[in-house]
């Protein structure tokens, strides 16, 4: 986000070229692999049309959301089409076909995918290990920097693709003709995040649909998804799901003051 | 005559990070190393019976008195810490240093696919990883390697002791894998240029 504190939301002329940055990705080759399961393809044979059209969707997505794209993702956009490209050329007419046999064009970013697959295996079997400060503990006191860090949450913290996943679905809902706007009647981020924090006011949670009513044009969904990513940022909410896959719910999110004072008394 | 197995109990206990056993031998120069090795054997033998508050682990190639994991949540009431978590982009990173290291920052990146030095500075704050040095190639870069700490966080006697890799089926007959040590940087964009 460009705004150094949270003054900035509230300042009008400024919502339109709102910038929201997140440090959540991993990267142009987890969201292949994410599309790749989605979509239940084999890893070997992978369909370059359904999955570089659903890659090019997702760029597509974040720059409607004004995201900042990282310029691997757009290396890997190209990457796809240049591969893609290369499987419709046809085979050169045997004038010396000195290459031993053509390599599949897709067998580089195939290695690529399954190299990154091994070490981001390798990184959860690692975070199933038993960790100092969290399965066991020794005598000794733990260094500060480690000891700081964030608590951990029953439901399953929703990742970015998911979420952005089910932002697109909900676009889908509202085909582009059926509306039709009057005027520039606009809708600002600072007064979507207060009418979310009045709705979950008293709850519990709410779904992450009901923020999107039937009936609204685009400006104003964008608005409540940018005002979401927002108040995840400011830690006024969590988004979470109960389990993976399943519905994404947002929370009020426990103030870290409370916290304290609880841990305090006790 | 002072009891050796005591001694070594005594000397673990108070010890505020992993002991090993040259480190062992050492302080207890009057015994010789056969004896403090049956100690330290004889000690693991008891902590290591069913029902033990504390067990004797070997981590980062030392010896070091830990709680077991299914006493974990009644011990965060006493230290009031929150448990230690990770990113995912961290784990990455950590795993692919630990497994491939001696290694650069541009060799992460090409695996991740995305740009890992904020992370690569955080776990380096944090003395999970540290520079070895810089390797011998053009440009020379600063190669990474996992630290102590690193062991000790994650439980690891040694670096031999990580999982090993998920064997990976191979491509047919491309056979890739033969090259592994080498990442073709910036060979990718080469090509590209060709057509």
């Amino acid at each position: 986000m460009s705004g150094d504190g949270n003054l900035d939301l509230y300042r009008d002329e400024e919502a339109a070229s709102y910038t929201v940055k997140l440090e959540v990705f991993e990267g142009p080759l987890d969201l292949l692999l994410h599309l790749i399961r989605k979509n239940e393809v084999d890893i070997y044979d992978i369909p370059l049309s359904i999955i570089t059209r659903e890659y090019l969707d997702y760029i597509k997505m974040m720059k409607e959301l004004n995201l900042e794209i990282a310029g691997e993702f757009l290396v890997m956009a190209s990457t796809l089409i240049q591969i893609k490209s290369k499987t419709l050329l046809p085979m050169p007419a045997d004038e010396e076909s000195t290459e031993e046999e053509e390599e599949d064009p897709r067998a580089e970013l195939v290695r690529r995918l399954l190299e990154y697959q091994k070490y981001k295996e390798a990184s959860i079997s690692l975070a199933e290990r038993d960790m100092l400060g969290r399965e066991t503990y020794a005598r000794t006191f733990l260094s500060p920097e480690l000891a700081g860090m964030q608590p951990e949450e029953e439901p399953v913290e929703v990742e970015l693709f998911e979420l952005i996943e089910a932002f697109r679905k909900v676009l889908d809902r509202v085909s582009e003709e059926s509306f039709h706007e009057v005027g520039a009647e606009s809708i600002t981020i600072a007064e979507r995040i207060n009418e979310i924090l009045s709705l979950l006011e008293g709850k519990e949670s709410l779904l992450f649909d009901e923020l999107f009513p039937e009936n609204f044009n685009r400006d104003f969904l964008i608005a409540t998804f940018l005002a979401v990513l927002e108040l995840c940022k400011l830690k006024m909410v969590k988004v979470v799901q109960a389990n993976r896959y399943g519905s994404i719910w947002i929370q009020p999110a426990v103030m870290e003051g409370e916290d304290a004072v609880a841990d305090a008394e006790s | 005559m002072p009891n050796l197995k005591s001694i070594v109990e005594s000397l673990l206990f108070v010890a505020d990070a992993p002991v090993t056993f040259d480190r062992l031998c050492t302080l207890l120069e009057e015994f010789d190393r056969g004896e403090v090795k049956e100690a330290l054997n004889a000690l693991q033998d008891e902590y290591g019976r069913e029902g033990r508050g504390v067990v004797l682990a070997e981590v980062a190639t030392g010896f070091q008195f830990r709680t077991p994991a299914e006493n974990a949540d009644y011990l965060r009431r006493l230290t009031k810490t929150r448990p230690v978590k990770f990113s995912q982009s961290a784990l990455e990173t950590l795993a692919i240093i630990a497994y491939r290291q001696p290694v650069t920052r541009a060799e992460i990146e090409y695996l991740r696919g995305v740009d890992s030095g904020g992370v690569l500075k955080t776990i380096l704050e944090k003395k999970l990883i540290k520079i070895l040095g810089k390797k011998d190639i053009p440009g020379k870069p600063l190669i990474y390697g996992t630290t102590r700490e690193f062991l000790e966080l994650f439980s690891l006697k040694d670096l031999r002791s990580l999982p090993t890799l998920k064997e990976i089926r191979d491509l047919s007959e491309t056979a890739p894998y033969e090259q592994q040590e080498e990442l073709p940087l910036g060979q990718s964009e080469g090509e590209g240029d060709q057509l």
